[in-house]
């Protein structure tokens, strides 16, 4: 089914429902290469529901996921994460003993299929420790590699946490609130982190932090309760009478 | 410094058979006790398992090589394939069930599979000998040259070759891709989802071949000891194997060595000398290290390093 061209991650009619409640009614979200998206609502919208939904953690009720053509919508979520997709967390799940290198390491031995091996070193690969290197050095963490990064400052182990996921070589990354728990002093290094990301990454940010949704994203989706409210670019958004009731007289009244 | 140790406990375990030739039987228990805490630390130390029923496997691989050993072929190596594989298909089964719960059912789970192991032998009088125990495993020489002796020289040797042999196949796991795995999914089962894996399968290798070295011990003992018995299953075996392990220390191998066999010389010092008491003896050895040592004996050099610097996170 994988055509010449790449279509990405096409989601239609996506619906979450837990008992009554309904989480996510009828979504439809294009994910083409080189998207800069970002998805924003308040509290409660159903953003995260979405991103797991997405990636496989939530199983849907009801609507498709395609993967360049491809029914993904039954798969858990290591067959999608082998697939390409991939998603940061929202709270940092790091393995926090381990050392940055080593927690870099896990998933680049896992997207090649080494994780069985149980003779070879771990470190023992030279295309994966060059790969972790090269990860290491496009976040600039050169001078932390050896420590655990339980003894990173949050907006260290954010980054870590970035650079994990794009260990995985995903073409489709979702960004769950990268910047949440981040002093307003290191959020920079988060949207530098986000534009120095490959250009034909399909990418999807979930955030709060307007400044920086509209620093990285070049088209915005808006959730309430659910539902898609609007898309557009941050011009648009900006200017939606609904999106600034939402976020200026809805919440702060 | 952690490379040295096995070396020195290699050492120590040399040296105890010129010392005390005449506790031969004792140190080859330890050693074969070392064996079944080491697959407990793969399981529980390494991916992060919580069982109660290492003795599960331990006991299938007893019975195993001695039915193997009576029926099939007394060969001291083939028995232990015998038990390996025993332990292995046991733990795979069980396995395939147990590690789909979470928690506590986890635990409940091990134990009940344990008790129905041992209930099996039990019933099943005219194959294992039931309560009277699986009798009449006469082995031939190992390797065909060494014949097991009436004082255990030849069972210590052979019990701790075997023993050196599965330490240095754990110490290679535990550095591979594979034994990183492991600690990634003890450390964060959600993100080692999130980076592909399953961890489900993941875990069900790890208990397996836990399974096949608890197998191994357990065909050891029958072989060394040409007696199998219902205790082999028993709850205070995992149990014991548990506690061990945590004085010793856990994900770190010699911690199980050095656990196992601190409490097996303190069991045995204080049973012979205070035949009523000796329990009170090993229930504060246990406190006090869980309180003093949470990690386990093997971090006392770290502890003691600290305390005589008196500083806080001295060099790091």
């Amino acid at each position: 089914m994988q055509g010449p061209e790449s279509k990405g991650l096409e989601v239609r009619g996506l619906s979450k429902h837990f008992g009554g409640l309904t989480v996510s009614e009828n979504i439809d979200l294009d994910l083409p290469p080189g998207a800069r998206k970002a998805l924003i609502g308040p509290n409660g919208a159903g953003k995260s529901t979405f991103a797991n939904l997405v990636t496989g953690i939530l199983p849907p009720s009801s609507g498709t996921i395609r993967f360049d053509g491809e029914d993904i919508s039954a798969l858990n979520e290591p067959a999608r994460v082998r697939r390409g997709i991939a998603k940061t967390f929202q709270i940092t799940t790091l393995f926090p003993s381990l050392s940055v290198r080593e927690n870099i390491r896990m998933p680049v031995i896992e997207r090649k299929r080494l994780g069985y091996s149980m003779l070879r070193a771990a470190n023992g690969d030279a295309g994966t420790e060059a790969e972790v290197q090269t990860l290491i050095d496009q976040f600039e963490l050169g001078p932390l590699a050896e420590r655990p990064v339980d003894s990173l400052a949050y907006g260290q182990q954010r980054l870590v946490e970035m650079a994990l996921t794009l260990a995985l070589k995903p073409r489709v990354l979702i960004l769950d609130e990268p910047a949440a728990g981040v002093p307003s002093s290191e959020t920079h290094l988060i949207v530098e982190a986000i534009e120095r990301l490959p250009k034909d990454l399909a990418v999807l940010v979930i955030e709060h932090d307007m400044d920086l949704v509209f620093r990285v994203a070049n088209s915005i989706i808006v959730l309430v309760a659910g539902q898609i409210l609007t898309e557009g670019t941050p011009q648009q958004i900006a200017g939606d009478a609904r999106v600034r009731e939402l976020y200026l007289g809805g919440a702060h009244g | 410094m952690g490379r040295f140790v096995p070396l020195i406990l290699l050492a120590v375990a040399v040296g105890l058979y010129f010392l005390l030739p005449y506790n031969l039987a004792f140190l080859t228990r330890i050693l074969i006790m070392v064996l079944l805490v080491l697959s407990l630390d793969l399981v529980l130390g390494y991916a992060g398992i919580a069982t109660l029923g290492q003795a599960a496997m331990y006991g299938a691989g007893a019975y195993a090589a001695g039915l193997f050993a009576i029926h099939v072929w007394a060969d001291p190596l083939a028995g232990l394939v015998a038990g390996a594989v025993a332990g292995a298909i046991l733990a795979l089964v069980s396995g395939l069930v147990i590690l789909r719960a979470q928690g506590l059912t986890v635990i409940m789970l091990t134990i009940a599979v344990a008790q129905i192991c041992a209930e099996i032998a039990n019933r099943a009088r005219d194959i294992t000998g039931g309560a009277d125990g699986l009798r009449g495993i006469r082995m031939d020489p190992v390797l065909g040259l060494f014949e097991f002796d009436f004082v255990g020289q030849v069972g210590y040797w052979y019990a701790l070759i075997v023993v050196a042999v599965i330490f240095c196949f754990l110490m290679v796991l535990g550095r591979s891709s594979f034994g990183l795995s492991l600690r990634g999914i003890h450390e964060s089962p959600a993100r080692m989802g999130a980076i592909g894996v399953s961890v489900y399968w993941r875990r069900v290798a790890a208990y397996t071949i836990g399974g096949a070295i608890a197998g191994i011990a357990g065909a050891l003992t029958a072989q060394i000891t040409q007696l199998v018995s219902l205790e082999t299953f028993a709850f205070v075996l995992s149990a014991e194997a548990l506690i061990m392990l945590i004085l010793g220390g856990t994900g770190r191998l010699y911690g199980a060595a050095i656990g196992t066999f601190v409490f097996m010389w303190a069991h045995h010092t204080a049973a012979s000398n205070d035949p009523f008491n000796w329990l009170f003896v090993i229930g504060a050895m246990v406190l006090a290290v869980v309180f003093l040592l949470p990690k386990g004996l093997i971090s006392m050099p770290a502890a003691l390093t600290q305390i005589f610097k008196g500083g806080r996170d001295a060099g790091t």
